[in-house]
């Protein structure tokens, strides 16, 4: 059963811009198109794009904070625009750059508030501050004031905060930015088991493509508002992962290299990168072709990290 | 019906249950910087003494202020400015809407399952500003005192009506006014005019002011309702343009509709905000 689904859900915003001494000039801008998808119960989905592309204004309408301009939104059959607080019991919502903790008061304070907020009974709080606070490593600081926390530290507070209530839904928007590697980590093991073990349906849109190829069964790639691909990590491995660079560092800075079968994207100083399709050309071969028209110091092969081939289906949209 | 009234009652009382527990978290963490604490409450508690002194500085030079002696218009800074007190401590916060519109935090208000409007009166609670409450509280018993009223059961009931009436107009202005910032930010100076304005109108008889002022806060933003009439009341005066004394027996009533109207006024605001995200 779908748990998260949107019918031709279009978001306009209104803005005012000033032209003239008093008048003032609107324009609307979509920053959701008419957006239809539908996600199982117990599925985690990447929802990624690059800033402005409509991510956070959709999980805003997926969470009843903002109202759709047409178009329905149903989280587990309820309509989050008309009974946003049933919605609010039933979903759990991290905002990475944002806290929802109580900052000056120790972070148990903190899951204490939320229990009355979300008027969870006792026995079943403590049952599962005990879980989060294991599966999260959380023993050290749950006494500490939130202001004193690290950043990791804090993100795991957040999301413990976000899941007291057993929400049937995380929403997550940028769960792990700015945080170090461990902290990643930790957050994406976290994500994993609360997805395995209680079957919690996750949404979290990100920049961060180690998050989605870890994490995500089913990724939504958004660029203005309209989805462009809805596909797997796997998908978009098999259809543009048949590329490779070449990181080739010269005796000294040259013009961009013209070498047939590979593409210079990348020149800086002495180092230049190669694009080459792995399928047509080999790596030796290409090289070969590099050393006949500049000495070679040095070097690496890269595959297309996620972010590349994301990138590339911008460009194709857009051009 | 019956069982319906039972559940919004039991509702209320729930999260009002929450409320207390959010102000004590509040006061809890203020706890956490004990010396600004301590000198802020003291701070605030000789800032309300001000108008005090002004209004002693007046009744120095003069016997008496459109035919109100000191101790009398002492009960119009008493009741004035206890109703103003409460309402700054409970019901001020919502100014800082504007300001959690401009940083992206109101959305978390409305992530959880809780009016915002007592989200945002929690969050923000300044446990100082009861300091406030000191000066007009002592001017007030003393007025109701030394003032020379004649109790009789209806005026003495009268007044906890009346601070309470007082206190809900002003928290209701507070509302309405806040609410003008989610259609355009920075509207706060607009809004203290009626706020701290409306304090300072109400600790004078309104005969002083002009008519058009006068008929201002009886009928516009009722602030007449908050000292002067339940005032009058209470020292059975009449007023010199003919509103009969029982006048002040309406406070709740106007409270009432003012606070209704601040919350239709308000749930307008946040369904703007919901479809424009801004």
């Amino acid at each position: 059963m779908a748990i998260i689904e949107l019918e031709d859900v279009v978001k306009e915003f209104t803005l005012a811009k000033r032209s003239g001494r008093l008048r003032r000039a609107k324009s609307s801008v979509r920053a959701v198109d008419d957006v239809t998808l539908a996600i199982e119960a117990g599925a985690m989905v990447g929802y990624i794009g690059p800033n402005g592309a409509g991510k956070s204004t959709t999980v805003k309408l997926c969470t009843g904070v903002l109202v759709p301009t047409s178009g329905s939104v149903r989280i587990a059959g309820v309509d989050p625009t008309r009974a946003r607080i049933e919605v609010a019991r039933r979903i759990g919502v991290v905002f990475g750059q944002r806290t929802q903790l109580w900052w000056d008061l120790p972070l148990r304070d903190s899951f204490e508030l939320l229990r009355h907020v979300y008027r969870v009974d006792a026995a079943r709080h403590r049952a599962n501050v005990d879980a989060f606070v294991g599966l999260l490593a959380m023993d050290e600081f749950l006494d500490t004031p939130v202001r004193q926390l690290s950043l990791g530290q804090r993100m795991r507070g957040e999301l413990a905060a976000a899941l007291l209530h057993d929400p049937e839904v995380l929403f997550l928007d940028e769960p792990t930015i700015g945080l170090d590697v461990v902290s990643k980590e930790a957050v994406r093991s976290f994500l994993l088991a609360l997805n395995r073990d209680r079957g919690v349906t996750v949404l979290l849109t990100t920049h961060d493509l180690v998050d989605v190829e870890r994490l995500c069964s089913r990724l939504l790639i958004i660029d203005r508002g309209r989805v462009l691909e809805d596909t797997t990590v796997n998908g978009l491995k098999e259809r543009y992962g048949d590329e490779r660079i070449l990181v080739v560092d010269l005796e000294e800075p040259r013009p961009p290299l013209d070498v047939p079968g590979a593409e210079v994207t990348r020149a800086e100083g002495a180092r230049q990168w190669l694009r080459f399709s792995r399928d047509e050309h080999t790596a030796a071969a290409v090289l070969a072709r590099v050393a006949e028209q500049a000495p070679v110091r040095d070097i690496s092969i890269e595959e297309p990290p996620i972010e590349d081939i994301v990138r590339r289906i911008y460009e194709a949209w857009r051009s | 019906m019956a069982d319906a009234g039972a559940d919004t009652r039991h509702e209320a009382r729930v999260q009002l249950g929450i409320y207390l527990r959010l102000l004590a978290a509040r006061i809890r963490s203020d706890w956490q910087y004990r010396t600004s604490f301590v000198l802020l409450l003291l701070t605030q508690t000789l800032v309300a003494g001000l108008d005090l002194a002004v209004i002693a500085v007046l009744f120095g030079r003069i016997d008496a202020l459109a035919g109100w002696s000191a101790l009398e218009v002492g009960l119009l800074y008493g009741i004035g400015g206890v109703a103003f007190a409460l309402a700054d401590l409970f019901a001020s916060q919502v100014e800082y809407v504007a300001k959690h519109i401009k940083a992206g935090t109101f959305d978390r208000f409305l992530l959880r399952p809780m009016s915002p409007l007592l989200q945002l009166s929690a969050d923000q609670f300044a446990l100082r500003r009861s300091g406030r409450l000191v000066q007009p509280g002592v001017v007030l018993v003393i007025a109701l005192a030394g003032a020379g009223i004649h109790w009789t059961p209806a005026r003495f009931f009268l007044v906890p009506v009346a601070v309470a009436s007082g206190t809900a107009v002003f928290s209701a202005i507070w509302v309405l006014t806040s609410s003008i910032s989610f259609w355009t930010v920075e509207t706060q100076e607009f809004g203290n005019a009626f706020t701290y304005g409306g304090n300072h109108l109400t600790q004078y008889p309104i005969d002083v002011l002009g008519p058009w002022l006068r008929r201002l806060v009886t009928f516009v933003v009722p602030l007449a309702f908050v000292a002067y009439f339940p005032a009058a009341y209470l020292l059975d005066k009449p007023d010199p343009l003919g509103a009969p004394v029982e006048t002040a027996l309406a406070a709740p009533v106007v409270a009432a509709i003012l606070v209704l109207a601040a919350r239709a006024v308000w749930l307008t605001a946040v369904r703007h905000y919901r479809s424009t995200g801004s």
